[in-house]
């Protein structure tokens, strides 16, 4: 059989790894996915005080440590009974906003607008960032720079520092924020509801106004129906913060809502021994193998699975364009895997509307942050929606609050099977028997990992937001046939 | 002038350091005027092959961020070494093990216990752990392995320059692209941050206070202006190298040591017991045994960004 692999560098670590097998008349017979590191926080967050995770676990990952920050901090609130005041629950928000503008930004126009706005099949040296800066103007990139460091700076000045803040803790936040600095914030913020609205539109002119991208995103090679997960709030918009769990399924059906605390009863994870990454799966519908249907416990998360399962946004400008969507891609759900981007600038709307909003919000400069636990730690969930996916943290201590047991699954881990999927499926829409091989192709196979945006980091609990793969072809020998490269520009 | 030749490489490490660079913003934009990137996964498209096709010591600097924890790591670190003139651990796991070090608490077989049979959710009855070689219908695969230890750069390659934090602040790594803009690289082995210890630096009041007792931190809402050890919370200051900016602290919460020892120290955890017990008021054995009960996991806290470089290095195999 022959084999194809890809990834960048040959026997290095910490990257994704595609291998695809080949039969005797050159199709793709299978391919493997595979994530080839685990880091064990799991494991060495026990016996740690269980306050302090909120300041371990972003470690797992410095391109959405935000994410983990909130999750934590809801866990431990959790872990202790503890309800923060109101405007803790706000500034959290508010910095989870800016968290989520920063993060999209960073996506949209570092990983997937080169793909888009300069070319599937362009060459590879100007396929990046500096690309796109060329597309679209020095001032327009100069724009970007500026904004990804406006969602930062609010981070930073509630949390510290941008990249493993430090301002969650259970029962609420570390300070509050000035009158001064909400000022700052919400010009900031002004700013980012603008400069989602420009990304929008280089969206509708680069991709939507280009029949052959609109024949990509809708056609069957990229198109991937399962279940999916995302969190909503009481009246099923999109909340990036809070909320009941929704599954629904490839018709678009409500089939699970439950709360965080209840994860366990509906995720199961099952174990490969050629990664080091687990599978989730629905538990109700069960584990079938890496297989598509409604028979099947695979599902999704991220932009678009959020948009799936929620009924809207709870914002207008987001709200508008969530319409624009489903209406142009025939309505909902939508299985059309390249859509992830659309979907992806839909929440960075989302995220700058609702990030203005909290910053206008009368409570938000209100000193009382804090409420000082006195209920015995035990146990406790706190979910989030992390940019690349639902979240879950688990903590389990002891009565002095030293962590027992820890249970995570994260963003990009629930995607795996899903992403596995995908590749298989464009892996065989585009190796042809007697057909050679170029990166072209490859990059059409490396599209549909990178819509995902997988964070192997965050997987791995290794590696940051973007993915640098190797593809390695092996015939019907096992012989090694062709080893191709590909990186994905940040 | 001939253009600088830079190289960034990331190892064991969570991605933050990457987004630290990004984080200096236009600056970038200077860094690309004087300086060609040779090497960097992160952001471009050079190649592993392009790295060992270069001549020995042509990239003049490699900032190299994340820890080491297999093999295929401490060869791309001994690899970058050799095409490196100087070569800097950038961040607190390159300096020191970082936060993944914590892992050194445990062993792979713990590990695995945990990740792949304990965990809540994993639905594995017949107990399949990952497998560095696995026989599949259609081949083999292979799987790194996985160490018991993770170490810090400088015991796997020397090192001219380290740059702590986590992540490294913004005006240390800019302190980088001004001395390649001047040409002016400090002396090997500098560290990159302050001289001083983080104590030292901190602007909040200090009134050479006792202390009764210790706080978690959720036990109680610090004052802001106040020395937060002498309101009895665990504050890595005394133990801890400033030039971090005090970033913790001005969040109203404790320095937890991510920029290592002060010079001239060799072991954090030492030092901040140490400073601990002078602290404490603590004269009969009753009340020594209280501030021991007080302090949870002494070991995790005083050690939390330095396991690899600490005395206890990691827990006995």
């Amino acid at each position: 059989m022959r084999k194809i692999t890809i990834d960048p560098f040959t026997r290095l670590e910490g990257h994704g790894r595609i291998d695809i097998f080949l039969n005797e008349k050159g199709e793709v017979a299978n391919a493997y996915v595979r994530i080839p590191e685990l880091r064990g926080f799991e494991k060495f967050c026990e016996g740690r005080p269980v306050e302090e995770l909120p300041r371990i676990t972003p470690r797992i990952c410095g391109v959405c440590p935000g994410a983990h920050h909130m999750a934590s901090s809801k866990a431990v609130d959790a872990v202790f009974h503890v309800d923060p005041p109101p405007a803790a629950k706000k500034l959290r928000e508010l910095y989870y906003s800016a968290h989520m503008c920063h993060s999209h930004i960073a996506h949209f126009y570092a990983l997937a607008a080169p793909d888009f706005v300069v070319g599937p099949t362009a060459d590879p040296a100007t396929r990046n960032i500096f690309g796109v800066i060329d597309k679209v103007g020095i001032e327009a990139g100069k724009e970007v720079i500026k904004n990804r460091a406006y969602a930062q700076n609010i981070q930073e000045v509630i949390g510290g520092k941008a990249t493993h803040s430090v301002c969650g803790l259970p029962g609420g936040m570390s300070k509050a924020i000035t009158e001064e600095e909400r000022k700052g914030f919400e010009e900031k913020a002004h700013s980012l509801v603008e400069f989602s609205k420009f990304s929008t539109k280089i969206f509708h002119d680069m991709v939507l106004g280009n029949k052959e991208y609109v024949d990509l995103i809708t056609g069957p090679i990229f198109t991937m129906r399962s279940y999916y997960m995302g969190m909503v709030d009481a009246n099923n918009k999109v909340n990036f913060y809070d909320g009941d769990i929704r599954v629904v399924d490839a018709q678009g059906k409500e089939m699970a809502r439950f709360k965080p605390a209840q994860y366990v009863e509906y995720i199961g994870e099952h174990t490969e021994p050629w990664s080091y990454l687990k599978f989730p799966f629905l538990k109700k519908v069960g584990w079938k193998g890496l297989v598509e249907g409604d028979d099947s416990g695979i599902y999704q998360v991220a932009p678009l699975a959020r948009l799936n399962v929620a009924d809207g946004m709870a914002t207008p400008l987001a709200q508008e364009e969530y319409e624009k969507m489903y209406d142009t891609l025939g309505g909902k759900p939508v299985h059309a895997t390249l859509a992830m981007h659309w979907a992806r600038l839909i929440e960075l709307q989302y995220a700058a509307e609702r990030l203005l909003e909290l910053c206008q919000d009368s409570e938000i400069t209100d000193p009382n942050v804090r409420v000082i636990p006195t209920a015995t730690p035990d146990e406790g969930v706190g979910v989030v929606e992390a940019p690349r996916g639902t979240l879950y943290h688990h903590y389990q201590t002891d009565k002095n609050g030293v962590v027992q047991k820890v249970n995570l699954i994260v963003a990009t881990g629930n995607n795996y099977a899903a992403i596995s999927l995908s590749m298989k499926k464009v892996a065989q829409a585009v190796i042809k028997a007697g057909q050679q091989v170029n990166e072209g192709l490859l990059n059409l196979i490396e599209m549909a990992y990178r819509a995902y945006d997988p964070c192997i980091a965050c997987a791995t609990h290794s590696l940051p937001g973007q993915m640098p793969l190797e593809v390695v072809i092996y015939n019907d020998k096992g012989d090694v046939v062709e080893k191709l490269s590909q990186h994905c520009s940040f | 002038m001939a253009k600088l030749k830079l190289a960034a490489y990331w190892s064991a490490s969570c991605g933050g350091c990457d987004v630290a660079i990004l984080d200096i913003a236009e600056r970038v934009l200077d860094v690309i005027a004087i300086a060609d990137i040779v090497f960097w996964p992160v952001a471009t498209d050079f190649k592993y092959k392009d790295v060992e096709a270069m001549a020995n010591k042509s990239i003049d600097v490699c900032l190299f961020n994340g820890a080491v924890r297999n093999s295929e790591q401490e060869h791309i670190a001994k690899l970058l070494r050799a095409k490196s003139k100087a070569m800097v651990a950038y961040g607190s796991c390159a300096c020191f093990g970082g936060i993944p070090a914590l892992g050194n608490f445990n062993c792979r077989a713990e590990t695995f216990q945990r990740a792949y049979i304990e965990a809540l959710t994993n639905v594995n009855t017949d107990h399949v752990f990952p497998q560095t070689l696995v026989k599949v219908p259609e081949g083999e695969l292979e799987l790194p392995e996985y160490w018991d230890t993770v170490l810090a750069l400088n015991q796997v390659v020397a090192l001219e320059y380290f740059l702590p934090g986590c992540p490294p602040p913004v005006e240390l790594t800019n302190k980088v692209v001004d001395a390649l803009a001047s040409g002016q690289l400090p002396p090997v082995g500098t560290t990159i941050a302050s001289d001083k210890s983080l104590c030292e630096e901190c602007d909040r009041i200090k009134e050479d206070k006792k202390i009764t007792r210790i706080y978690r931190p959720h036990e109680i809402t610090p004052d802001p202006e106040h020395c937060l050890l002498e309101q009895g919370i665990i504050c890595m200051g005394p133990a801890t190298r400033g030039g971090c900016g005090q970033r913790c602290i001005k969040a109203n919460m404790p320095c937890r040591g991510c920029f290592g020892p002060p010079p001239k120290v060799i072991d954090q955890g030492a030092k901040m017991l140490s400073a601990l017990t002078s602290i404490y008021e603590a004269d009969d054995e009753e009340a020594i045994a209280r501030m021991l009960a007080e302090v949870v996991d002494p070991a995790g806290t005083f050690n939390r960004f330095v396991m690899s470089t600490s005395m206890l290095q990691r827990k006995r195999l």
